[in-house]
């Protein structure tokens, strides 16, 4: 299909599902894009990856008790974070074996939960991998509404992250609430979270959190810059991956996530200054001069 | 008036182990200390004590004659480098300017006087030549002189360094031997960690020989003959290198 078909498919009235899942797809991506940079930055993938499992029990409640999914997810992320956040506080255990202890109990409360909902396999397949279809109009304004409610929170925020994440101790000793700031990220992380589960299931969602922030790290050394590529980088590839999953009939989730893993190996190899091309040239220049 | 930094009989314990007991020891103003001892000595559990972020167990921590309180009155701190992500993709500096965050407070940005100190923070340490520069790309030396140039943007009375000299090269550690014995000067009250007893002694005002206690403190001059007060220190023979490089000194 030409991407001049699948403007026009956009544009089809009978087709207005597919208008929909762009939107929600690229408004997704751009969310965890921003969001992300501080997973990537601070090494919090793990972190990421256990939210994006932890609010499978709350969607999982709401689908039972036909709630709303996007409240029922982020209460449970948020629970979970917290008692992550609680729990790391003991000495003895590293941080990562209380997320591995807690993001697992979680989802398998989820599995329990979702058995009890009559024929649940068809809605356990997307959550766990997504679904573009039957996005409605309110869910794409309360995905608006959040990912404003997220991007505003880290720009309020933005001097403290960054100074909590350079260096905890100092940023303790200038009187700065440390554990309200991770706990706040945490938070922020499970909203970006809950709004891309939607279009991008509950195992992909980690890739849109990691890969767009890591490639625009190898783009960029400032903190600003790769904080409008991240979201740049996930957008278009959530526009390019639809577009392929639409014209060959791929998963859209897995066809976006494969768009950025592809660009994240472009990046790697062609970036201006830290791809491997441009070190190879570096070193050979200097090979020449000596 | 007090002296800007104050430890009274501070008890420490860390996981029910004691690791300071009655720990008495001030800095005046204008004056550079430098706190000497083994590892697992505490020196650095004696910073954070006083930077407030650990609450001892016995006695108190007084700063600027007020009990401490994280964000009370401003304290320069130098970390250890290897506790600073220099990984980060951030300015110098911008960096700098994080020293700052704990006192501009919530939702509000750098203003005029803010970049000031900022700037005057840099020109001190020598780095406003590289002050656009990622901090990724920085040598130890330059990224040592970033730490130091981000507490002084605090312009607070009292600086604390954990050992700032680790791993830096003779003109590295010369430069900024002076540079703390030039910001004591101005008034500063100026503590620092080191294992360097070459720069400590050609550097501080006053040693402190910390083991878990205050075993012996005094002027570098007069306590490098106290070998006794070393020896029970760092807990070495007669025969000891530490105990021959003090006698030459």
């Amino acid at each position: 299909m030409s991407p001049v078909e699948f403007v026009n498919d956009l544009l089809n009235p009978d087709l207005a599902f597919l208008a929909k899942a762009l939107l929600m797809a690229v408004l997704s991506s751009a969310v965890c894009g921003v969001v992300g940079c501080y997973v990537v930055l601070r090494g919090m993938a793990f972190i990421g990856d256990a939210v994006a499992h932890a609010v499978f029990p709350g969607l999982a409640v709401a689908f039972v008790i036909g709630g709303s999914l996007v409240v029922g997810g982020t209460v449970a992320g948020i629970v979970t974070a917290i008692l992550v956040a609680v729990f790391s506080q003991n000495r003895r255990l590293k941080e990562d074996s209380v997320i591995g202890v807690f993001f697992v109990a979680s989802f398998a409360l989820g599995i329990v939960i979702i058995s009890r909902a009559p024929g649940y396999a068809g809605s356990l397949q997307d959550f766990l991998f997504g679904s573009i279809a039957g996005i409605r109009d309110e869910d794409i304004q309360v995905a608006a509404g959040m990912g404003l409610l997220v991007v505003g929170a880290l720009a309020a925020l933005h001097k403290e992250l960054v100074t909590v994440s350079l260096d905890r101790e100092t940023a303790r000793a200038v009187g700065l609430p440390v554990f309200w700031l991770d706990l706040a990220l945490y938070v922020l992380v499970t909203l970006a979270v809950v709004v891309s589960v939607q279009t991008i299931g509950n195992i992909l969602v980690l890739a849109l959190l990691v890969t767009p922030a890591a490639t625009a790290r190898l783009l960029t050394d400032r903190l600003g810059p790769m904080m409008v590529l991240a979201p740049a980088i996930g957008g278009l590839a959530a526009l390019v991956g639809l577009y392929i999953s639409w014209s060959w009939d791929y998963p859209t989730g897995g066809t976006i996530v494969l768009v950025l893993t592809a660009a994240f190996v472009l990046a790697w190899m062609f970036a201006p200054r830290q791809g491997v091309l441009a070190r190879w040239r570096l070193e050979r220049v200097a090979r020449q001069a000596a | 008036m007090s002296a800007p930094l104050v430890l009274a009989g501070v008890s420490v314990q860390l996981g029910g182990r004691p690791v300071l007991r009655a720990v008495d020891l001030h800095v005046d103003g204008g004056e550079l200390v430098g706190l000497i001892g083994p590892n697992g000595a505490g020196k650095t559990t004696l910073l954070r004590a006083a930077l407030g972020v650990l609450r001892p167990h016995g006695g108190e921590v007084l700063v600027g004659g007020r009990p401490v309180r994280p964000g009370r009155v401003p304290i320069g701190y130098v970390p250890q480098r290897h506790e600073f992500a220099w990984d980060f993709p951030i300015s110098v500096e911008n960096a700098v300017m994080t020293g700052r965050t704990g006192r501009l407070g919530l939702l509000r940005r750098p203003g005029v006087a803010d970049w000031r100190a900022a700037d005057e923070a840099l020109e001190r340490v020598g780095m406003t030549a590289l002050r656009t520069r990622p901090i990724g790309e920085l040598s130890g030396g330059q990224r040592q002189r970033v730490l130091v140039a981000r507490a002084l943007a605090l312009e607070s009375a009292v600086l604390l360094l954990d050992e700032p000299f680790t791993g830096l090269d003779m003109p590295s550690q010369e430069l900024l031997a002076d540079l703390f014995a030039a910001l004591a000067g101005e008034g500063r009250a100026v503590l620092m960690t080191t294992h360097d007893l070459a720069a400590a002694i050609y550097a501080c005002d006053r040693l402190v020989l910390l083991n878990g206690e205050v075993v012996a403190t005094g002027p570098p001059a007069l306590l490098a003959r106290d070998t006794a007060a070393w020896a029970r220190t760092f807990d070495v023979a007669e025969q000891s290198p530490l105990l021959r490089i003090l006698e030459a000194a």
